[in-house]
């Protein structure tokens, strides 16, 4: 079982540590910062921080010796005349300049590619680092798809890659998804890009597009360990599930109390376990009736159970973002942060829960320390 | 020479005394400190180069009018603010 876990909050990065007497709060650093995303390298023990100061930008930094010591390295940089889509609510139907807002995903690749960094950004870039992120690259053939000019933002103005999927034996092979961008997929490394989003509908756009691939707002995209080809996506409209490899997918509407939220964690050996944290869909944003919950699919999202114990079960108004979620390697043990500074875990594949905090600042990325 | 100041609150972040430049625009100076506060560049401009949405400056206690290209002129005896604005806090 892990023993350490990052939360990535709007005033700091903290570290639980587990000892004999529980978890605890190990560390507490970059005090005040609105760290928007973090990534312990399993690799080499490299852990990132973004940062997304209020007046002076975006920001990353790293440390090679867990904390202790931290250095700012590059940041993505959009080329000069980049521009994104005009969007359906612009005003004046003009593109709009690029420029980078904020690091929404970090990922590692693959264990043959030892200093590769993947990185999804805030308005829509992919970048890619082969030097620990000590300079980036735009991954252009993805920019440059006439398509992408047709992203739109989701919750934040602009459209943004939130989630990287590496294949766990083929690093090639990267699945990204974006709001509201639909699922890319490439088998080259980059080289080329696909849309796979069939199966996938929105109920935000009139009916006759409301399947079209590049509209989709995939909330979070995992992908199981286990069984590569089976990936889960909590959308705005629900939860979909492919076994394909992306080829098509599957609405499920077995999610109980409801299939709307923004994270989804799968079990890193059993593709058809998975979690996810319901709230009322969309304008209202609160768990139902007050009561925060975690809902659990053994079957592949066909039925569900709504895990209770231990969870505030009244008056609630805590929402779990997309990256707020996780699970470790082995499954058992679950760590969940909100919007209102709670944070629990389960060592119990979810059946319980303990209060680890009610204090935190508002929670945006949780990730256990995998070794 | 020009005097560039920048507001203390960046002290938290990075290095950033008070600099003397010549210059005839705002770009000129700034470029001439992030010659040597290379770091620096990104803190206050964005990274298509333009002033950062939520910074300010000041020439002689004028707010400047062009924020992507920084031509608005100095004098030798410009005293340059660079400051947070109030958004974005």
């Amino acid at each position: 079982m892990s023993s350490q876990i990052h939360i990535a909050t709007r005033k700091g990065l903290f570290r639980l540590d587990r000892s004999s007497n529980g978890w605890s709060i190990g560390r507490y650093d970059f005090e005040g910062e609105h760290v928007s995303m973090m990534l312990h390298d399993p690799r080499d023990g490299t852990t990132y921080a973004a940062m997304n100061h209020g007046h002076f930008g975006v920001k990353l930094h790293r440390s090679r010796d867990t904390g202790v010591n931290w250095e700012e390295c590059a940041t993505p940089v959009y080329p000069e005349g980049a521009e994104i889509g005009a969007g359906p609510f612009s005003t004046d139907g003009k593109p709009k300049p690029a420029s980078l807002s904020e690091i929404w995903a970090l990922e590692a690749g693959g264990t043959d590619q030892p200093q590769r960094l993947w990185c999804g950004t805030i308005p829509g870039g992919l970048f890619r680092s082969d030097d620990s992120g000590t300079s980036w690259q735009l991954v252009e053939s993805l920019w440059d798809r006439p398509e992408r000019l047709q992203w739109f933002g989701g919750g934040k103005d602009d459209p943004g890659i939130h989630s990287i999927c590496v294949h766990p034996e083929n690093s090639q092979h990267v699945t990204v998804s974006i709001s509201c961008g639909g699922v890319w997929v490439t088998e080259d490394d980059g080289e080329s890009w696909t849309c796979k989003a069939d199966g996938i509908r929105a109920d935000y756009v009139p009916p006759d597009q409301a399947h079209d691939p590049n509209i989709q707002d995939v909330h979070r995209l995992v992908q199981s360990p286990s069984h590569p080809d089976t990936y889960w996506a909590q959308h705005h409209n629900g939860v979909f599930r492919t076994t394909d490899g992306a080829h098509s997918w599957q609405e499920l509407s077995g999610i109980q109390p409801s299939p709307f939220g923004f994270a989804v964690a799968v079990h890193p050996k059993q593709p058809d376990t998975a979690w996810f944290v319901p709230a009322i869909k969309d304008e209202c944003r609160v768990p139902v009736d007050g009561k925060f919950v975690i809902a659990r699919t053994t079957d592949g999202g066909e039925t569900s159970e709504i895990l209770t114990q231990g969870l505030p079960g009244e008056h609630s108004y805590d929402i779990v973002y997309r990256h707020a979620l996780d699970i470790d390697e082995t499954g058992n043990c679950l760590a969940v942060g909100s919007t209102t500074g709670n944070f629990w875990i389960s060592e119990d594949g979810g059946d319980s829960w303990q209060t680890i905090s009610t204090n935190l600042p508002p929670v945006y990325c949780v990730r256990f320390v995998k070794i | 020479m020009a005097r560039v100041l920048f507001t203390p609150n960046l002290e938290r972040h990075l290095s950033c005394p008070e600099a003397t430049v010549s210059g005839a625009s705002v770009r000129e100076a700034l470029d001439a400190v992030f010659e040597t506060h290379q770091q620096l560049r990104g803190y206050v401009l964005d990274d298509q180069s333009r002033l950062r949405q939520h910074m300010v400056i000041f020439v002689d206690g004028k707010m400047i009018v062009d924020r992507v290209h920084l031509s608005d002129a100095i004098t030798v005896d410009s005293e340059i603010y660079v400051m947070q604005a109030l958004s974005g806090g």
